[in-house]
């Protein structure tokens, strides 16, 4: 039993499930309300998303974005820190990958640059959230505060490096030249390719498979490693935990850190993997996203990948949408986004004693308590 | 005396206060189980009651701040309904929580005001409550500075704050555990306002569980165990060994079978340590003493007065700022921190005060809490833990202690208050430790734990651990300990010889009496 | 020299309409956080407001429908982050997340559904707008050296929600340190628990709270599309909310402070509208987008403890529990 009065399997299972659906349902009504048919907008949602070609190579490109974000803040998250950031981390990460292609594709080939890139994303996340982090460990500024500001500072940083000494010559848009090829993160569709498989033409790339790996690490270092042990005791027991002699100045820092480096990663798939250039404001509240994903997933690198998943075929789905209607928009996934936020994250426990109720009537006997 | 006024009326005696069939239950724990309580007008009314016993919840649920299962309250004679404190204080009931309910950033004067405001600008009310609080100070002798802040004032005047805010046109004052934070003086002068507010016609319900304050105070007393009302007595016509009879529910008391133990080398060496808090606080002032292989010192006195810190610098969770800690080889001084992992390593094991807060993560499984502060062990794996190695220790650990259920995958907040005790007692113990540091060992633990543990401690002495116990059970101090340090405001008052004090002299001593002049 | 000074009195006039927003959000924010809820909403329900505005005084003609359509709108989600946050104890930074994210998606979906302008609502009319207001005397002492100047310059000619706004702040510190409600809800925000034990409603006085923070993001709302702005276009409120909730901790929750603080904030965006691409003397080309991070930079500098400490109410973030 959780102090919720669930079993565990519906705490874990159909809780999240009844939150979605009340986002879904109130979605729904939404549609209905501005005049269009909900089950017909799902349609196509659904076949942008998963049938027509190409189209699920554009889901799972999205998806890949959310498994980095939406890990980046679940890592915090077991360290009962809420990194608000992966937003600015992300958009720094991008900075990193850009820099380290922008140096060295005229001479290093692809197998040593793009790892190289690659790992610069990381640190540049990690090094933008490390702030935050130091400044936390050291001086107490709530995380949450400062990780919001760091996302305005990021972005005008990025404005002024990207319509100045970035600014690719000659161009009146703020973005920087388009990477040479070697720079350019492998299509899945061209690797597929390479053994055989023909699939359609989508940005999909292998930032999938590194976002997949980086779910397994994430999942050993959270419940097999020392440091992984050591944060979730932090994040349920800040007294146990100094009680245990960890280093918690050091925790928080090495968390944080660890989390920007995996919003930062999102560069692989948003800058090397597509467009090949960083332009403005490309990580486009992907960031934000990872904290419904999070939410939704419950913080479990399974449930994050399916979480991105599902948002990955809004993302694509809500793109067909614009075709489609007239009246609604891919600004209606932003809606059901932040209707899962309020459900699965504000208002988790609200169907809670209900379902307990529900379970209680239809379960003939139990053990005494 | 009140009763005795009350006799010489032709009718019996009327009732304040009137509880039939309460019962309340968080979860599957029956805090209160039908419980009936009858309280006279202008009379002083102890309920005593071990620790968990339900005394709290009972008030609590007079109070409107939780809500009975079952029951009725009558107010005079006339059944009410008591949904919310609100509710209370209408009906003239004022209650000083264990826990002081203060807004510690506001005056006394805005702490009082509060909830009693008049109108909605507050220039009236600041005058109203400022003549008010003038007028108790000389009825009652509850003078305080209206305009200190709450953060600047000692415990005992916040307490007189919280009893002011309390009497705002109360009839019926209940009182939590008021004397926990109290040295025996200060409690003498709580009770000389206790028993003028009940010569004035106000009822006072008082709680607690230290028998001879029932003895001093109370015109009756009722008796609490494991959430039942067991008796009710006249406090003249009854004794402290009948009601410590019915608070434990059998005849004999906890008595501890002490072995003789001839004590060894020192292994812990303090001197004159000192620790100031952040806030520029002297919270351990000079301390100096040692502690040998199979001997249990205690260190004694009332809650808050640099116990916990001094617990927390030996066990390496705070660093001193002054003075040294000998241990293991090492000299901890302020230029010298060591942490809690390295403490450990010395040697030391520390069982805490606050299991919840500090000896356990609750929502950790018990192989999980089995490593605390202990996961950097190497057995425990390489770059990944050895799950089966943890398993192994967690079992030997729940068997060895006897933990109830004998479960390892049980989540921490799953076990009962004593079962947890041991969870922790069993990890430190397992360690091995030269020296063992527990406070407040037996706080929330049933009977039958408390017993495992003593027996174990004294094991461990007989064994050639040192041992420093920290309480503010003077009974438990009593029976456990070679010697025994006291602690006031932070300093050493003195060490006696467990066979040289009595329950008095500690009393005095907690009060800051040196012991020559205490014995 | 006088060129300097004309600048200077335009930054300053400008100064003025662009901490408007700023000014009610705060007092916004400080009434939700002294009673200890954490109001990372104030941007979404100043566009949901803002919104509101747009939309209403477009379909009838009238700015204070408009106002009023604002206020009850800003007044609704403050309300939701009441419900998620009183009474069903969610999280309170997630609570404000979701509202954000839905106020700005909403406004553009239903800014579709109604109008069909991408998003936008109708441009207004002058009539369907909130209009400068000339103060008395204004033209008269237009010639009056300094003072006058100041007069006509900069405290006259504005809108009426600018004044609505800088009244704000008296009241706010007025109701916070005078009145029992202030009391209250500064006793709410550092220990609940004194409050429920006093018996006044701990969950009642937050929801009054956030009542009171909808009410002025609305005002703020409003200011941005039928004030300042002739109508509503997607997210132009742009980071404000965020740069209030700034401008609270900056001035530490108190009213005065963080009215000071907005006018800084709003000074420095002024100016930097007037220097972009200006070169300067010494340092080159202004530091047009280091400017605008100011703000954000200043807040994490004095978060850091490096310009005193903001020290916040005790219990925020923290959801009262009804039974322990």
């Amino acid at each position: 039993m959780t102090s919720h009065g669930l079993p565990r399997w519906a705490d874990v299972g159909l809780l999240p499930l009844i939150n979605i659906l009340a986002a879904v349902i109130v979605s729904g009504v939404l549609i209905w309300v501005i005049g269009e048919n909900p089950f017909e907008a799902m349609a196509v949602m659904f076949n942008g998303a998963f049938v027509y070609s190409g189209g699920f190579g554009y889901t799972l490109y999205y998806t890949t974005n959310f498994i980095f974000t939406g890990l980046a803040v679940a890592v915090a998250f077991h360290a009962a820190m809420f990194n608000i950031g992966g937003e600015g981390q992300a958009y720094i990460g991008g900075l990193g990958a850009g820099l380290a292609v922008l140096m060295a594709d005229s001479f290093l080939p692809g197998f040593l640059l793009i790892p190289f890139a690659v790992a610069f994303a990381a640190l540049f996340g990690a090094a933008w959230a490390f702030i935050p982090g130091y400044l936390q460990a050291t001086r107490g500024s709530h995380i949450v505060i400062t990780t919001i500001m760091f996302n305005f500072i990021a972005a005008s940083v990025m404005v002024g490096l990207l319509s100045g000494p970035m600014m690719r010559e000659g161009q009146g848009s703020p973005e920087t030249r388009i990477f040479e090829p070697n720079g350019h993160m492998p299509y899945m569709h061209e690797m597929l390719g390479w053994i055989g498989i023909e699939v359609a033409r989508s940005p999909l790339n292998l930032s999938l498979v590194i976002a997949l790996a980086a779910a397994v690490l994430v999942w050993f270092i959270i419940w097999r490693t020392r440091f992984g042990y050591a944060a979730r005791t932090f994040g349920h027991s800040p007294g146990a935990a100094e009680y245990a002699g960890i280093n918690t100045t050091w925790l928080i820092i090495a968390v944080l850190a660890l989390s920007g480096a995996l919003a930062g990663m999102m560069a692989s798939n948003a800058v090397l993997g597509e467009p090949h250039k960083i332009v403005v404001n490309f990580t486009s509240g992907y960031g934000f996203t990872g904290i419904a994903v999070a939410l939704m997933g419950r913080n479990h690198p399974v449930g994050i990948i399916l979480a991105s998943l599902l948002f990955g075929a809004l993302f694509q789905g809500g793109t067909e949408l614009d075709f489609e209607f007239q009246t609604i928009t891919r600004e209606t996934v932003q809606v059901v986004q932040g209707l899962i936020i309020l459900f699965s994250g504000a208002l988790a426990y609200m169907f809670a004693p209900m379902l307990a109720r529900i379970l209680f009537m239809i379960t003939p006997e139990r053990e005494p308590a | 005396m009140a009763k005795n006024k009350k006799k010489d009326g032709a009718s019996a005696p009327s009732l304040a206060l009137s509880l039939s069939g309460i019962s309340k239950s968080f979860g599957p724990v029956h805090a209160n189980r039908d419980v009936a309580l009858d309280v006279h007008k202008g009379s002083i009314h102890g309920i005593i009651g071990e620790n968990g016993a339900g005394k709290s919840t009972l008030m609590n649920i007079l109070y409107g701040l939780y809500s009975a299962d079952a029951g009725q309250i009558a107010i005079d004679g006339k059944p009410v309904r008591i949904a919310s404190s609100s509710d209370a204080i209408a009906h003239g009931i004022g209650m000083v929580h264990q826990h002081f309910m203060l807004v510690k950033t506001f005056t006394v004067l805005e702490n009082v005001m509060l909830g009693a405001e008049k109108g909605f600008q507050l220039d009236s009310s600041v005058e109203a409550t400022r003549a008010q609080l003038k007028k108790m100070g000389d009825e009652y002798g509850l003078s305080v500075d209206p305009d200190t802040l709450i953060s600047d004032l000692p415990v005992g005047l916040q307490q007189r704050v919280e009893i002011l805010k309390a009497l705002r046109g109360a009839n019926i004052l209940i009182l939590d555990e008021p004397t926990g934070v109290l040295t025996p003086q200060e409690t003498q002068g709580l009770f000389e306002i206790l028993r003028a507010l009940r010569d004035e016609g106000t009822t006072i319900l008082f709680i607690t569980h230290k028998l001879h304050e029932i003895m001093a105070l109370t015109d009756r007393v009722s008796v609490m165990r494991q959430g039942e009302m067991v008796a009710h007595r006249e406090t003249a016509k009854t004794d402290m060994e009948e009601l410590a009879q019915l608070m434990v529910g059998r005849k004999v008391l906890l008595q501890v079978e002490r072995t003789k133990v001839e004590a060894g080398e020192p292994v812990l060496q303090v001197r004159d340590l000192e620790y100031v808090d952040a806030a520029g606080v002297k919270r351990v002032d000079g301390l100096s003493f040692d502690v040998r292989a199979g001997e249990l010192l205690s260190v004694a006195g009332v809650a808050g007065n640099g116990q916990t810190e001094l617990l927390y610098m030996l066990s390496g969770i705070l660093a001193p700022t002054g003075g040294s800690i000998e241990i293991g080889g090492a000299k901890v001084t302020a230029d010298n921190p060591v942490d809690a992992a390295h403490m450990r390593d010395l040697g030391v094991s520390h069982v805490p005060e606050d299991r919840h807060n500090r000896g356990l993560v609750l929502p950790f499984d018990a192989k999980e809490n089995s490593i605390l502060g202990h996961h950097n062990d190497r057995e425990l794996g390489g770059l990944l833990f050895d799950r089966a190695a943890i398993a192994e220790r967690a079992t030997r650990q729940v068997t060895e202690f006897d933990v109830r259920p004998p479960n390892i995958d049980l989540r921490a907040a799953q076990f009962s208050g004593g079962n947890q005790q041991k969870l922790v007692l069993a990890r430190e113990i397992d360690a091995a430790p030269s020296l063992l540091l527990i406070g407040q060992p037996t706080r929330g633990v049933d009977i039958g734990a408390i017993e495992f543990i003593y027996s174990r401690l004294m094991e461990m002495r007989a064994a050639g651990c040192a041992i420093l116990l920290v309480s503010v059970e003077l009974e438990e101090v009593m029976s456990l300990s070679d010697r025994i340090l006291v602690m006031m405001d932070g300093r050493q008052i003195g060490i006696v010889d467990r066979d040289a004090a009595d329950e008095n002299m500690l009393g005095l001593m907690m009060a800051g009496v040196s012991s020559e002049k205490a014995a | 020299m006088s060129d300097f000074l004309l600048q200077l009195a335009l930054a300053l006039d400008a100064m003025f309409r662009v901490a408007t927003p700023l000014i009610l959000c705060a007092m916004a924010g400080i009434f939700s956080e002294r009673s200890g809820i954490i109001d990372i909403s104030l941007e979404g329900k100043m566009l949901a407001g803002a919104f509101a505005a747009g939309a209403v005084a477009a379909l009838t003609g009238s700015p204070w429908a408009g106002l009023g359509a604002a206020i009850i709108v800003s007044i609704l989600l403050g309300l939701l982050h009441g419900f998620a946050c009183i009474t069903h104890r969610g999280n309170q930074v997630i609570s404000g997340l979701a509202i954000n994210i839905l106020a700005s998606a909403l406004a553009i979906v239903l800014g579709i559904a109604l109008f069909r302008q991408g998003g936008q609502t109708p441009s207004l009319g002058q009539s369907e707008r909130f209009r400068p207001i000339e103060l008395p005397f204004a033209e008269a002492l237009q010639n009056v050296p300094v003072l006058g100047m100041i007069y006509s310059e900069i405290v006259s000619g504005h809108n009426l929600l600018v004044y609505v706004a800088l009244a704000a702040v008296p009241i706010t510190a007025w109701v916070l340190f005078k009145t029992s409600f202030g009391l209250r809800i500064r006793a709410v925000g550092e220990a609940p628990e004194a409050v429920d034990s006093a018996g006044i409603s701990v969950y009642l006085l937050r929801y009054r709270a956030v009542i009171i923070a909808g009410l002025l993001c609305g005002i703020a709302g409003a200011y941005l599309s039928i004030a300042h702005g002739g109508a509503f276009i997607r997210d132009m409120s742009a980071g404000k909310g965020y740069i209030a909730l700034a401008a609270v901790i900056f001035g530490k929750w108190r009213p005065m402070a963080a009215l000071f603080a907005c006018l800084l904030f709003g000074f420095l965006e002024a100016v930097t509208a007037r220097l972009q691409g200006v070169e300067l003397p010494i340092i080159g080309e202004a530091p047009v987008e280091f400017m605008l991070a100011a703000p954000y930079i200043l807040t994490v500098i004095l978060l850091a403890g490096f310009i005193g400490s903001a020290i916040p109410p005790r219990e925020i973030g923290e959801p009262y529990p009804k039974e322990k």
